[in-house]
């Protein structure tokens, strides 16, 4: 067991398993992904109120479900880094930082896009864009720490603080921003799928988040990859894979 | 023999993707003054600051009485005084009010005692002037006012001859021969050629450790 | 000389936790007596950016009690933050805070203490000047009240998450912006319940409950708070 540990938090063993996985995770990602877009924008029924502005969900809740739970998942690779010192989770909370900020700003920009038709005006402060935004606050906020710290092992340390800071605060803030939003403007339509959507509308929307999440894998897995050859320049394997790349 | 106060066990400290230093192994003994030596970069400062357990990015093994020291954090604290590059002198505060305020999370030392401590640094005349108002030396010796009063066996003393004029120079290296002699330990970095008998060196910089 | 036998002593032969959390409290704010602009300087802030509002948006008497409290709050907001760089700053720049941070001591109570310090020298003068520009925002005189009373318990929040930024920034190029970028985000929810609870007063609802809630944060700020600050500490230092 605690072999297995040790070698997970190897770089050098990740980087053979990643490369072995990404091709999975790329076609079966790309395949799902593409089948839930595909179908959603194109064969499932129009919605009966919105028409088919609706279809933007199939981006938008898929980027935004995911914007979250990269944020989770830092937090937990962030416990990792503190208590256990892996390097290997703390490459993950570097390499997957910038991914969350984009994909919380697709989320607000797919958001804004079915704002338009749907409440004729581009952004509304609605409970959910707000928490969106907040969190696009929040990978900014990593990111700029990260940056802004030129030891690496300092750095990991003191952005792993920050995540758990800020995981911490999510659910405060999320609750506060609901508590906020039915003070200020009570009874809007709200972005939230209906409860009783039919099974052609939540399968596609099911196989695009899936999609996406394998996608996601398959990114993380690049990055971290691109970051582990940087941080490992000077030793052997780094120096043997790169020759050997070389005809 | 007895026991060493502090013992580093194939310390390694890697910084800017440089090693500082690696397989640095050493005993500090009760009753001895050991010299960490090294051009400006070794690490000298670095390995005073490992020692003392500010700095953390290290691998090896540091035991404090025989025992790991990250499991006995709190009795080493108690134990070990460090006095880096920038000693904790307030400027706005006199000296007598940072001796105090040094002291006051330590262990309880009357006015009286901490007074003399100072005048015993020649700073006699000079208890109520904020320190911004004083030399460098001057404050440099506020903080060896501390060293004075200070009951802890284990003293990691970072530059201490820095600014200090020669008689104060001659003060100092009095008091560490002393300290040593009444059973307590010292590790010192200095550029001053500092000599005393029986002082174990610790060079940096490609070196080992010698008994010098 | 020195008359200390020189011996391994235990732990307990020491001060005491509360002591040296008093000991670290009474230095601050003897520090900050003998630097009273350093004291003054926030509260100018807060005052010159609530004149901002009239001047800026609108002086209308109705405007002005509509927009008062959560100008108010979020000038005080600002204030905090722009008070916070000192925090452990000039404790960094002197060798103090090495001396904090080897303190035998639990390092999360002597920042415990430090950042209550910062609360009683720069929220506490907040709250106590908000009545005299409340009036100038034409709040009602309740509002007024409820107004201080989410700002006495909201300023402490805003210190000790606060501490958590100047911690992490500690020595780094350009903390004061990086600070408020990390902070801001995290003083959201404080923000709002502490508006809210200003909003629904003047509506004439309970507001015990929100008050209640607000206390909650508090709490919880007292008790997460000096934690990550003690530990984004120890990474600052060792990073220097």
């Amino acid at each position: 067991m605690w072999q297995f540990f040790h070698k997970l938090g190897s770089p050098k063993w990740f980087y053979g398993i990643a490369t072995r996985l990404m091709p999975w995770l790329l076609v079966v990602g790309a395949a799902l992904l593409l089948a839930g877009v595909v179908w959603g924008l194109a064969f499932a029924p129009k919605d009966y109120l919105q028409g088919n502005s609706y279809r933007i969900i199939f981006i938008h809740v898929p980027t935004a479900f995911l914007a979250q739970s990269v944020y989770i998942m830092m937090a937990v690779a962030a416990v990792v880094t503190l208590v256990w010192r892996m390097k290997l989770a703390d490459v993950f909370v570097k390499a997957v930082a910038p991914v969350g900020l984009v994909l919380t700003f697709l989320a607000l920009f797919t958001g804004a896009v079915w704002g338009k038709p749907t409440w004729g005006t581009w952004w509304i402060w609605d409970a959910r864009l707000t928490s969106m935004l907040i969190l696009l606050f929040l990978y900014g906020g990593v990111i700029a720490l990260d940056r802004a710290i030129n030891d690496e092992k300092s750095a990991a340390r003191a952005v792993s603080v920050l995540v758990l800071v800020g995981v911490v605060n999510i659910p405060i803030i999320k609750y506060s921003v609901e508590w906020w939003n039915t003070l200020h403007q009570p009874a809007t339509f709200k972005l939230t799928e209906k409860p009783s959507m039919p099974a052609e509308m939540w399968v596609p929307l099911l196989l695009s988040v899936l999609g996406l999440y394998f996608i996601f894998g398959w990114l993380a897995c690049l990055r971290m990859q691109t970051e582990i050859i940087f941080r490992e320049q000077r030793t052997r394997w780094v120096k043997d894979l790169v020759m050997a790349g070389r005809p | 023999m007895s026991e060493p106060l502090l013992k580093a066990v194939n310390l390694q400290c890697e910084r800017d993707e440089r090693i500082l230093f690696r397989e640095l192994s050493f005993s500090v003994m009760p009753g001895t003054v050991t010299r960490v030596e090294g051009p400006n970069g070794s690490g000298k400062t670095t390995l005073l600051r490992i020692l003392a357990g500010l700095n953390d990015a290290w691998s090896g093994d540091l035991y404090w009485c025989g025992q790991p020291r990250a499991r006995h954090r709190e009795s080493f604290l108690r134990n070990m005084l460090y006095l880096g590059h920038r000693p904790g002198i307030k400027p706005l505060l006199t000296p007598m009010e940072n001796l105090h305020a040094l002291m006051a999370g330590r262990r309880p030392v009357s006015e009286a005692v901490l007074s003399r401590a100072l005048e015993g640094t020649g700073l006699a005349g000079y208890q109520n002037v904020p320190c911004r108002n004083l030399s460098a030396g001057q404050q440099r010796r506020v903080a060896l006012a501390r060293l004075l009063v200070a009951d802890e066996p284990l003293w990691l003393l970072d530059e201490v001859f820095t600014a200090i004029d020669a008689d104060g120079v001659q003060a100092i290296e009095a008091l560490l021969q002393q300290r040593a002699a009444e059973g307590g330990a010292v590790v010192v970095t200095t550029h001053h050629d500092l000599k005393l008998p029986g002082m174990q060196r610790i060079v940096l910089g490609g070196g080992s450790v010698n008994d010098g | 000389m020195t008359g200390n036998p020189v011996r391994v002593h235990p732990v307990a032969e020491g001060v005491s936790v509360a002591g040296a959390m008093k000991a670290v409290f009474l230095r601050d704010v003897k520090v900050a007596f003998r630097q009273r602009q350093d004291l003054l300087n926030p509260l100018l802030f807060f005052v010159m950016v609530v004149t901002l509002f009239p001047l800026g948006v609108s002086p209308e008497v109705s405007f002005l009690r509509e927009a008062g409290a959560g100008i108010l709050w979020v000038a005080a907001l600002l204030s905090v933050l722009l008070s916070l760089d000192h925090l452990f700053r000039h404790d960094f720049d002197d060798g103090t805070l090495e001396q904090l941070v080897l303190q035998p001591q639990p390092l999360f109570l002597l920042v415990l203490a430090k950042t209550l310090a910062h609360w009683m020298l720069t929220g506490l003068p907040l709250v106590i000047l908000t009545p005299v520009l409340g009036v100038m925002m034409h709040q009602p005189g309740n509002s007024i009240g409820i107004l201080c009373l989410t700002l006495l318990i909201g300023t402490p929040v805003l210190s000790l998450i606060g501490s958590i930024g100047a911690a992490l920034t500690l020595g780094l190029r350009s903390a004061g912006v990086l600070l408020s970028l990390l902070i801001i985000p995290l003083y959201i929810p404080v923000l709002i319940f502490g508006t809210g609870t200003v909003a629904a007063a003047s509506e004439g609802a309970p507001v015990g409950a929100y008050l209640a809630l607000m206390g909650a944060f508090l709490f919880l700020a007292l008790t997460l708070a000096p934690f990550a600050s003690a530990s984004a500490l120890k990474i600052s230092m060792s990073n220097s």
